[in-house]
């Protein structure tokens, strides 16, 4: 590896900078070697995408060590989309539906969107964790840009959450939803992007957080809430006017639109259940194109990438 | 050394004045020493002198209040990066990945240290072969007692060839018998690879291994040397009684022998040169029942004694309510 020469000829920069005349004019002397044993890490972006996917493997690792995770991760969402969405169909089908498309089918998209966030979540807060148990030390004093390893962080939860999600992703026959290539590979996309930007908001919220008890206030004060405001479980037009502002305020909203928007699109529907369902996020009476909500995810996600970093690379 | 070219009374680490302050509390005050290259050189005090704090900022993991450090040629708050890549760390607490094996947990930190491939495999059964945990290198970690664990940091310490090894308290929470274990792995490391290393503990009769010690406490260096020459400097030996009045036998031993004894350990203590000699005057001049005595040589212990006015011990109680969050968490430490 050529980075690894690189590193040793700066390594001969103290050394030499301090008799750097002499050394100049004695040029037929050999360059000091370092010692056989010693050798030292070399700098650049080459480095840094290393130290990232490291970080990122790390958590695939841990992911796929841990299958009661992956096992307990699922009950919530399988519960909200089987009994709460079947219980919830019978209730609205006596107005409305008649096959096709119903309530199970609307909450679907938003049951995925739950499973990436929560594990999505999980996974950014486990730096907590990481923090208790001395490990975030060990990666903090490694000579890896902080950036890289908080890039690594979110690329790796953003991935579990995306693996958590496709197992949810394959209820989509049960729901009505028909296995479309092009629509899985939509969702896909879409639970990515989603799942990079929760995982930095996780990142940057752990960044504050000293003590594994707090993961609760996390839970409580910040998860629930961007979930029940999403519109994951109920549509977002006709509220009234302070909870229509507080979920057009909550990013996870346009996280889950345009997932919806996919599935509906891919779906055989009665007039009642479009109107009733097929509503799109909207601002005043301007319906949101999907890019700008993808773009306004893009930008969250960036935004919170920059606060993570930031935090990470304080030194006290 | 046997390298031609290696700089004579190289420099591996020089710090200057080093302050830290937290709040309203000055853990670290003004110390200054310096470390060669190739040396062993611990840090010798009660738990709470600053110990870790120093060693925090010397791996630039704690910003200075004032003062300067060089490490490996390199200044901590201008050049962290370069210090870092040039330093291997053992932590006083354990900081390795429980769901991760043995190998995978080195595996990691050769790759964030940029070793490359190939030399990382042969480093890795070097350093595994070395501390005994080869066969144990599919391992969970969280399958691990206390002692492999710290021996894997060790070997994970030396991953990537460092120039200076700091190891926080490196037998901290360990049997006698796996600290005797990690001592033979250090002094096998000191001949093997050409390392300066740098190393805190509050146990007197490991900083006997070091090439120098500095003896600190409240934060500031109290005495530096080869721990002999500490050792000559004192020169008089400990002697520890048992009496029927403490009181009485201290008053007594001002009064008729001008020796200052004090109260150490729950017996009365003091030096004189030449206790052998001394302790039978004491028994007939003392006019104090004495139940038992006991003559030590000039331990580091002594010369910390000599330096504080305390034992290293009666430091660390009277230290333990002065922080309460560190000592709870070394508590903790020491419970795994």
């Amino acid at each position: 590896m050529s980075g690894a020469d690189q590193g040793a000829s700066a390594d001969q920069a103290p050394a030499s900078s301090t008799v750097a005349p002499s050394v100049a004019s004695t040029a037929s002397l050999p360059p000091r070697a370092a010692p056989a044993a010693v050798r030292v890490a070399s700098g650049g972006w080459r480095h840094d995408v290393t130290g990232a996917t490291v970080v990122w493997r790390r958590e695939l690792i841990r992911f796929s060590r841990n299958r009661l995770r992956i096992l307990t991760s699922l009950a919530q969402p399988i519960l909200f989309l089987f009994v709460l969405g079947t219980g919830m169909s019978s209730l609205i089908s006596r107005g409305a539906t008649s096959g096709g498309a119903n309530f199970k089918t609307f909450i679907f998209p938003g049951v995925v969107a739950m499973t990436v966030l929560f594990t999505a979540t999980f996974s950014a807060v486990s730096i907590v964790w990481d923090r208790e148990f001395g490990f975030l030390r060990e990666m903090l004093v490694a000579p890896v840009r902080r950036g890289a390893l908080i890039a690594g962080k979110c690329a790796g939860g953003a991935t579990v959450a995306t693996l958590q999600a496709l197992i949810m992703l394959a209820f989509a026959g049960l729901v009505g939803v028909p296995y479309s290539a092009v629509l899985i590979f939509t969702l896909i996309g879409e639970m990515l992007l989603a799942a990079v930007a929760i995982t930095a908001l996780g990142t940057a919220l752990a960044s504050r957080i000293a003590q594994v008890e707090s993961f609760q206030v996390v839970l409580q004060f910040v998860v629930l809430p961007l979930f029940f405001l999403s519109g994951a479980l109920f549509p977002l037009h006709g509220l009234p006017t302070w909870l229509s502002v507080l979920t057009r305020l909550d990013p996870l909203a346009y996280m889950v639109d345009p997932m919806r928007r996919a599935v509906f699109e891919h779906v055989t529907k009665t007039p009642v259940v479009s109107q009733l369902f097929g509503g799109t996020m909207t601002w005043g009476s301007w319906h949101l194109p999907i890019g700008v909500e993808l773009a306004l995810t893009a930008v969250f996600a960036a935004l919170m990438l920059t606060v993570a970093v930031r935090e990470f690379s304080k030194t006290d | 050394m046997t390298d031609p070219f290696a700089i004579p009374d190289a420099t591996s680490i020089k710090v200057t004045g080093l302050t830290r302050r937290f709040g309203d509390f000055e853990a670290v005050r003004g110390v200054s020493f310096e470390v060669a290259a190739g040396e062993t050189f611990g840090f010798l005090g009660p738990n709470g002198a600053g110990k870790s704090t120093t060693i925090s900022m010397l791996c630039t993991l704690l910003r200075p209040t004032s003062g300067s450090a060089q490490v490996a040629g390199y200044d901590v708050a201008d050049a962290p990066a370069e210090v870092r890549r040039r330093i291997g760390l053992v932590f006083q607490d354990t900081t390795l990945d429980d769901y991760l094996t043995a190998g995978e947990n080195l595996r990691f930190h050769a790759e964030l240290y940029g070793v490359p491939h190939t030399e990382a495999a042969r480093r890795i059964h070097d350093v595994l072969s070395m501390v005994g945990l080869w066969e144990r290198r599919d391992g969970l970690v969280r399958t691990f007692s206390g002692g492999m664990k710290r021996r894997l940091e060790i070997a994970r310490g030396l991953i990537h060839s460092p120039r200076v090894l700091f190891l926080d308290e490196p037998t901290i929470g360990l049997d006698p018998q796996t600290r005797a274990h990690i001592w033979s792995y250090i002094n096998e490391l000191r001949c093997r690879e050409q390392i300066t290393m740098f190393l805190t503990t509050h146990y007197m009769d490991e900083a006997e291994n070091c090439d120098r010690i500095a003896i600190i406490d409240e934060g500031e260096i109290v005495a530096s040397g080869t721990p002999e020459a500490l050792k000559a400097r004192v020169g008089e030996d400990r002697v520890q009684l048992h009496t029927d009045d403490d009181e009485a036998a201290m008053a007594a031993l001002t009064d008729r022998f001008k020796l200052k004894a004090t109260m150490s350990e729950g017996a009365v203590t003091f030096h004189v040169p030449g206790g052998e000699q001394f302790v039978p005057r004491l028994f007939t001049e003392l006019g104090v029942g004495i139940s038992s005595v006991s003559i030590a040589r000039p331990t580091l212990d002594d010369v910390f004694m000599a330096h504080t006015g305390r034992t290293i011990r009666d430091a660390e109680a009277s230290v333990a309510d002065r922080n309460a969050t560190s000592s709870w968490r070394r508590a903790r430490a020491r419970r795994r």
